[in-house]
């Protein structure tokens, strides 16, 4: 049984159809990527996982139990957790507020304290700056944090959207590494990133969205061999 | 604001600054004549300030019910005057029934203690029914929709205190509490020429008290800190299991209870309850609201004082007939939003926020 299991799902913003029937599914302890160009509904999907936008048709089901229709907090508790398209940290709450607040429907005192200090082995810089509020953070370090935040969950399924947005080369290849340590240590990931390149190097398989649609799936090596994705996302041939 | 180079815009600007400077020049001119001609001595204005300084903790309390609100739904609950209103109404049967029976003699403490739990109570539900009926079906309306149903939500809430319990004035009974000889809700005291009244001090620590307490809550606790994520983002407040409809009540909850606390400690010294005495303080807390900066919690506290302080100050320092308090307290607004339209601690908030 699939870990996430997404089911033809089409979701609307009024009238405008963002998703017509996405399907797709990852297993367990793995990293699969969703890439497609600006629009094609790559974030609509996440948001659509978590209960921020409720689909119209299809289903959601994590390890077998359906979740679509749920509200979005109630996502949470479920176990999929979600760094968004921006980082949306709290700006006016400090560091250590802000990873509180990704825990915020655990009771295990002992466990939130041990995770917390995970997330500043993982990311040293937001140890030091556990003080700090959010907003004064640099856009890495921001990233660092909504990782780390929805990382406080403990989430069966970690969904993580363009965390490679706006970071320089050597920033992106240093999320992408603590990305993989974190699956490596059992965190199954749905990665959506523009950055196809480190996407599909790091996922064992990917989709590829266009305009609502899977238009194509497989392993990441297949994706990356397809020519329309060399042309069109890889920027080759 | 950014300076536009087009005429139009500059002479305006040229003639609000006029205009300011004018005012600034007849209050330094007032003031001056005032002190230097001697009218009043200090005992004058330490009453004044003394009266100010409760009141203004008044002002405060309900302000943060307004700024509570708005910081989480940028959303004026002009209703909020109503639920001060309503959980003091509600809380007078309370009290008016321990003096009968003689438990607020035998008792005071007791007594006043149950009354505000009363209008706490009182205040609480009113609120959460206001949001659960009227503006939880509104969230996603435009602004403005919200803002009359609250105008006439708090028409609603004055007539039906109206037609439940008539037009007539009720009045908080005469409260005697004496601690080390002195009675500290009832006493007048003639210190120097100069008469005291120490339920003021009551009035003020209360009020101080229970900021603090807000003030913990909002910064220390869990829900305090969701509450702020609620107010920063609700979809990522969301996302990270936070109900924001449970925050939204929480934060109703919250600036009622302070409201109903309010109501009670102003009827110890204002006594007088009607259906409509909910108006003008709703209109001066929510002036000091945005003194302060609307959605700014030190911001309202802040601008309650003020209010309070200038308003029983302002017309003796200024040489005016003291009638004149309200013209000054919304003549302030009026400047506020004039002069520094985001309030005193606006310019925190707004740098925070970017
Ligand atoms: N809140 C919204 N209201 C209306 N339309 C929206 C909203 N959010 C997204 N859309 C529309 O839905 C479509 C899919 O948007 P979505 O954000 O999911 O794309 P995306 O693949 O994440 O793009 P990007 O790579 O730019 O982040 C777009 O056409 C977008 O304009
Ligand atoms: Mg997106």
């Amino acid at each position: 049984m699939a870990t996430l299991e997404v089911q033809g799902i089409h979701s609307f913003y009024g009238n405008i159809e963002a998703l017509k029937g996405v399907s797709l599914c990852v297993n367990d302890g793995e990293i699969v990527t969703l890439i497609g160009a600006n629009g094609a509904g790559k974030s609509t999907t996440l948001n659509t996982i978590c209960g921020l936008v409720r689909p119209r048709q299809g289903t959601i089901s994590l390890d077998g139990e359906v979740i679509s229709g749920l509200p979005a907090h109630q996502v949470v508790a479920r176990g999929v957790s979600q760094a968004p398209e921006g980082r949306r940290i709290f700006s006016r709450l400090r560091v250590f507020d802000n990873l509180e607040m990704g825990a915020f429907l655990r009771k295990d005192k002992d466990g939130i304290a041990s995770d917390m200090e995970r997330v500043f082995e993982l990311f040293p810089r937001l140890g030091e700056r556990r003080d700090q509020v959010g907003g004064t953070l640099s856009g890495g370090e921001q990233q660092m944090l909504a990782i780390g935040r929805a990382l406080m969950a403990r989430p069966r399924i970690l969904l993580l959207d363009e965390p490679s947005m706006g970071l320089a080369p050597l920033l992106v290849q240093e999320i992408f590494s603590i990305v993989q340590i974190i699956n490596a240590e059992g965190t199954t990931i749905l990665l959506v990133e523009q950055n196809a390149h480190m996407a599909l190097s790091v996922a064992s398989r990917a989709y590829v969205l266009q305009s609502g649609s899977v238009v194509l799936e497989g392993t990441s090596a297949e994706v990356a061999g397809n020519p329309e994705v060399k042309r069109a996302y890889l920027g080759e041939g | 604001m950014r300076r536009r180079l087009s005429g139009p815009v500059d002479v305006t600007q040229l003639v609000v600054s006029g205009i300011g400077l004018v005012i600034l020049l007849f209050v330094v001119y007032r003031l001056v004549a005032t002190l230097m001609g001697g009218t009043y001595g200090v005992s004058t204005y330490a009453s004044q300030a003394i009266f100010g300084l409760a009141q203004g903790g008044i002002y405060a309390l309900i302000a943060l019910g307004y700024t509570l609100v708005y910081g989480i739904l940028f959303m004026i609950n002009f209703a909020h005057g109503e639920i001060f209103m309503g959980g003091t109404y509600i809380a007078y049967f309370v009290i008016a029934a321990f003096d009968r029976s003689g438990f607020l003699e035998s008792n005071p403490l007791l007594a006043i203690v149950a009354t505000v739990a009363t209008a706490m109570t009182a205040s609480v539900i009113l609120a959460l029914g206001l949001e659960r009926i009227a503006y939880r079906p509104l969230r996603r309306a435009p602004r403005l929709v919200p803002l009359i149903t609250a105008i006439g939500a708090s028409l609603f809430l004055q007539y039906a205190f109206r037609g439940l319990f008539g037009t007539g004035v009720k009045v908080y009974p005469d409260t005697h509490l004496h601690v080390a000889g002195i009675d500290i809700l009832g006493g007048r005291y003639d210190i120097g020429g100069m008469v005291v009244r120490p339920i003021y001090f009551v009035v003020f620590l209360m009020a101080v008290t229970l900021m603090l307490a807000l003030w913990i809550l909002v910064q220390k606790t869990k829900m305090g800190k969701a509450m702020r994520a609620v107010a920063e983002d609700k979809d990522t407040a969301a996302l990270m299991g936070i109900d924001v409809d449970r925050v939204v009540v929480l934060t109703f909850a919250l600036g009622a209870a302070l409201a109903g606390a309010a109501g009670v400690m102003f009827a110890l010294y204002n006594k007088q309850v009607t259906h409509t005495m909910g108006f003008i303080p709703g209109i001066k807390a929510f002036t000091a609201a945005v003194l302060g900066g609307i959605g700014n919690v030190p911001g309202a506290m802040l601008g309650g004082f003020f209010l309070g302080l200038a308003e029983s100050t302002f017309p003796t320092l200024l040489g005016l007939d003291s009638q004149l308090k309200d013209v000054i307290a919304f003549g302030l607004l009026v400047l506020v939003l004039i002069f520094r339209p985001t309030g005193i601690l606006g310019e925190v908030l707004s740098r925070k926020r970017a």
